[in-house]
């Protein structure tokens, strides 16, 4: 299949010496760290964007700080694109390798190492999974909040690395929001720790820079994250509309009158009915769209806030409105909505975008959505944190035939354009990895471009650190390995 | 995901099926959350989505199984505890199954390997020879700590360590015949004898001929029934295990034929699992598609059976804490998960879930044995979370796990049907500790 997004040309003198550079490899780690063996490499080609794939050069999985470092200074020293790779579950191809290049995977850092509630705090290693945070303090009535809908399994490195929302972030923010501290491994293999425990640290705030950075910046190894007191008591409700259109303006009436739930999720009837046939979540299926808005607090603040939102909604026409009765059929609303995109898998493959828009346009992308989806002669199922504005249409295809998923591709890449367009943004979560690099552009002039490579450049001179992701491959002027200008190593 | 087969190789129903699967899959990752070997050793290639991506390129490029691919598939409990968690419905349960038949068919073991799991599938399934076996081990036992130290011979380590070290008598209730029900009859069932279980603790099955027997349950135990082939079958022996298939599908129709049958009961649930595949597993035989997916319709787990049945008042006070340990096989096997322990809550017993409730106790038929290291490190993990809820007793309804966590704890364990026999005016099971936490509520309540 012809692919419409290039990767750096491999490095010949690199794949020559890959049996030295395995060799080099196993004094740094442990048998059991370490993965060359063709067969064995395979697993490891893509992550959960699986429309791409690439095989490493090599796999390594590290079981401390210093094992990372090492592998990175050698790295750096002898100029071998590095992949960082947490559970491997980036929507956008964060963690793909290329052919000359060594994954770092964070998969056995995997322990809650201090769990502080005066400082309401928890210092975990990169790769815990998101959800056993909120596991671990759970009985003592706290929880992290950041909660992509992969949280089961996708790692707080990957979550660091891109940024990652959730249904919750609305009320709490994203991960730049609830992350207090990092030790990172620089390219050069030493070990920085930025943030701590305090609110603020002195000087520039590099924790922001470091948060959604892609990996290109340096590799978490172990984060210091925000722990939150639970709500009193939290109840989905579920409100469905005759359309699609109806379900967007209420959306934006409900924000726009000041009141901020925690989550405002939208399904349309695809959505619902793929959701509906794995959870068995009870989610209306004689409406067009669906909002799960969730309310938290004292009974009298949920039922003060609601009183707001229903009328609100009935102004939209809502056609049912559902309150989730107990825990269990709380937790089955966020299990089915949580699992939409897997859940897809049961009727089609998919390609998930990540636009952003701003709230007031959210009908308008809606709309024009269908009509990009309708000329490509395709499926989508939309199912988002309406909240956010944060949109994810499942562009729904047949992997098995190369013209519906080039057509897929492009109809991804014309509705991001349009979330551009209508004033929004490329991705609110889920980064930019390869699948939006080449619509970097439509976001941003070179001169921003430049600036912004300019800094990654600060923090990893010869661009060994994940090289492929983010910035498009032409113009990245004299900043890669070995001084060899970009061009000369885009694949044709 | 995409996947690359040629028409010719689809002619194949296993791999035309294997196909189906993994065009399910669409590499999301939620499977490596809770696969208990992914858990433990961090590394995709165990988990269920790195041996998914093995199966699918040793089956695309039509390749023999090699080392690595049979180390990773090996490493599988077959929990299936990423079925559970997969929101795209991919039947891992059915691709690994080829993929072990795949592996049998075209890689030739080490020879210890070979002959440690001949050894196993000559002597398991049959009660006889397990038995004389177990008294083989007690004369063995002492070589435990040398094998142990020798590579290949760990699963001999591991075995003489997980024979008890007595034998109980062998069971009426084993033999074929029919147990009438007492009072006014509601019901005929059959219940499978099994192999294993009979040998180690017969008093299962006995518990629950007579609590059927006492509820209006006529039982059956069919001339000719045997091993359900789960044994053989998760170790890719496809032949012998459809074998076995056969040969209950034909005890259980006869059954059918000569007087009704209401359920096929099934006291562990690592058998449930696989006779309710049988349907599955013989689809492709014309001469039992049908009968052996009337036997899977049929066939019902004990605590699934009594969850439909109105039972009588209590006749002994069963107020302890009870941990209920849910095997894979119940609650991802067959998705029982809410009537044993409604039973047991019924019967007057304080059930609690232990923490990760969905992570396997490292039975998994003969992995404790193949696997030693993984299985001990998931049974220390499973021990430390059942003690973390501090119970009186532990009940679960698999042979195999009764086994394993036993050799991790002091606490009692004992089959959810012996502990509902007893309640319902029963004997009362072996094990079980004399507390009473009505009494002794005020001590309870002041922890």
């Amino acid at each position: 299949m012809s692919e419409l997004i290039a990767f750096l040309e491999p490095d010949r003198a690199i794949l020559d010496r890959r049996p030295a550079i395995i060799a080099d490899l196993a004094g740094l780690l442990p048998d059991s760290c370490l993965i060359t063996d063709e067969r064995e490499l395979v697993p490891f080609d893509t992550d959960a964007f699986v429309s791409y794939r690439r095989m490493p050069l090599a796999v390594v999985l590290p079981e401390t700080t210093a094992q990372v470092a090492a592998v990175l200074k050698y790295c750096n020293e002898n100029s071998i694109p590095v992949i960082p790779r947490g559970a491997g579950t980036s929507l956008s191809g964060g963690a793909i390798p290329q052919e000359d290049a060594i994954v770092i995977g964070v998969s056995k850092l995997n322990r809650i190492l201090e769990v502080d509630f005066s400082n309401r705090a928890a210092v975990v290693q990169a790769g815990v999974t998101n959800i056993s945070i909120s596991q671990a303090v759970d009985a003592d009535g706290f929880f992290y909040a950041p909660d992509p809908s992969s949280q089961l399994a996708c790692t707080i490195g990957g979550n660091i690395g891109m940024n990652s929302g959730g249904a919750h972030c609305l009320k709490y923010g994203v991960t730049t929001n609830n992350l207090l501290g990092v030790k990172m491994v620089m390219f050069d293999g030493s070990v920085v720790e930025i943030g701590g425990k305090a609110l603020d640290a002195a000087g520039y705030d590099l924790l922001g820079l470091i948060c959604g950075s892609e990996g290109q910046l340096g590799i978490v190894t172990e984060a210091t994250v925000r722990l939150i007191a639970k709500p009193e008591g939290a109840r989905p409700v579920l409100f469905g509309f005759e359309s699609s259109v109806a379900a967007g303006a209420c959306v934006t009436d409900i924000i726009g009158a000041g009141i901020i739930p925690v989550a405002i999720e939208f399904m349309d009837k695809p959505a619902i009915e793929i959701c509906e046939a794995f959870a068995q979540a009870g989610y209306p299926m004689d409406v067009e769209a669906l909002l799960i808005v969730e309310v938290e607090g004292s009974d009298a603040e949920m039922d003060a806030m609601l009183e707001r939102i229903i009328e609100i909604a009935r102004r939209h026409g809502v056609k049912t409105i559902r309150e989730s009765q107990s825990a269990t059929e709380a937790a089955l609303i966020w299990k089915g909505r949580k699992s939409a995109f897997g859940a897809t898998g049961r009727i089609a493959d998919y390609i998930c975008m990540d636009g952003t828009v701003p709230l007031g346009q959210l009908s308008h992308v809606l709309e024009k959505t269908s009509e990009i989806i309708d000329r490509y002669g395709l499926r989508v199922a939309n199912v988002f944190h309406a909240g956010d504005g944060n949109m994810h249409p499942l562009i729904l295809f047949d992997a098995n035939d190369p013209d519906e998923s080039m057509k897929a591709e492009m109809a991804g890449n014309d509705i991001l354009k349009l979330c551009v367009d209508a004033g929004g943004c490329l991705t609110g979560e889920h980064g930019v990895g390869i699948e939006k690099r080449d619509l970097m552009r439509h976001q941003y002039s070179d001169a921003d471009l430049a600036q912004q490579m300019r800094v990654r450049a600060a923090f990893d001179p010869k661009w060994i650190l994940n090289p492929s992701k983010v910035f498009p491959l032409d113009g990245r002027n004299g900043s890669q390995p070995g001084n060899q200008s970009a061009d000369d190593r885009t694949a044709a | 995901m995409q996947t690359n087969f040629t028409a010719e190789q689809l002619t194949d129903p296993g791999v035309a099926e294997s196909e189906k699967i993994l065009r399910k899959c669409v590499h999301c990752g939620f499977c490596t959350a809770t696969c208990p070997t992914y858990v433990t050793l961090g590394n995709e290639l165990d988990s269920p989505r790195g041996r998914i991506y093995l199966i699918k390129d040793m089956l695309e490029n039509n390749r023999p199984a090699d080392k690595q691919v049979v180390t990773h598939i090996d490493r599988c409990l077959s929990c299936l505890a990423c079925m559970t968690t997969c929101p795209s419905g991919v039947n891992y349960m059915h691709l690994v199954d080829h993929a072990r038949a795949h592996i049998e068919k075209t890689y030739k073991r080490p020879l210890m390997n070979r002959i440690t799991r001949g050894l196993l599938a000559m002597v398991l399934p049959y009660p006889g020879r397990f038995r004389a076996s177990l008294y083989a081990a007690r004369i063995g036992r002492p070589f435990a700590p040398l094998f142990k130290a020798l590579p290949g011979l760990k699963p001999m380590a591991a075995m003489l360590e997980l024979a008890p070290s007595s034998v109980p008598a062998q069971s009426d209730v084993a033999r074929p015949g029919a147990h009438p029900a007492q009072g006014q009859k509601r019901g005929r069932v059959a219940i499978l004898t099994g192999c294993a279980q009979p040998v180690l603790k017969p008093g299962i099955n006995e518990a629950t001929v007579r609590l059927l027997n006492r509820i209006g349950v006529e039982v059956v135990v069919p001339e000719g029934e045997g091993c359900c082939g789960a044994l053989v079958h998760h170790m890719g022996r496809e032949h012998d295990a459809l074998d076995a298939a056969r040969n209950n599908v034909d005890a259980w129709t006869r059954a059918i034929d000569n007087g009704g049958l209401d359920a096929i009961i099934i006291t562990a649930s690592g058998c449930g699992t696989t006779i309710k595949d049988y349907g599955y597993m013989l689809r492709e035989d014309p001469d039992y598609a049908a009968k052996a997916a009337r036997v899977s319709e049929l066939a019902k787990d004990i605590t699934e059976y009594l969850a439909g049945i109105e039972m009588p008042a209590p006749v002994n006070g069963a107020s302890m804490i009870v941990a209920y340990h849910s095997a894979c096989s119940m609650q991802h096997g067959q998705k029982i998960t809410t009537q044993p322990k409604a039973l047991l809550k019924a019967a007057g017993f304080t059930v609690k879930d232990p923490p990760e409730g969905h992570l396997c106790c490292g039975s998994a038929g003969t992995y404790n044995i193949m696997q030693p290291e993984i299985a001990r490190t998931l049974r220390d993990r499973k021990v430390r979370n059942i003690e973390r809820t501090k119970p009186d007793l532990i009940a679960t309804g698999n042979i195999g796990c009764m086994t394993q966590i036993a050799g991790g704890t002091d606490i009692p364990i004992i089959h959810t049907v012996e502990l509902l026999d007893w309640v319902y005016g029963g004997e009362k099971p072996a094990g079980l500790p004399d507390i009473d936490r009505a009494k002794s509520a005020p001590l309870v309540a002041a922890e």
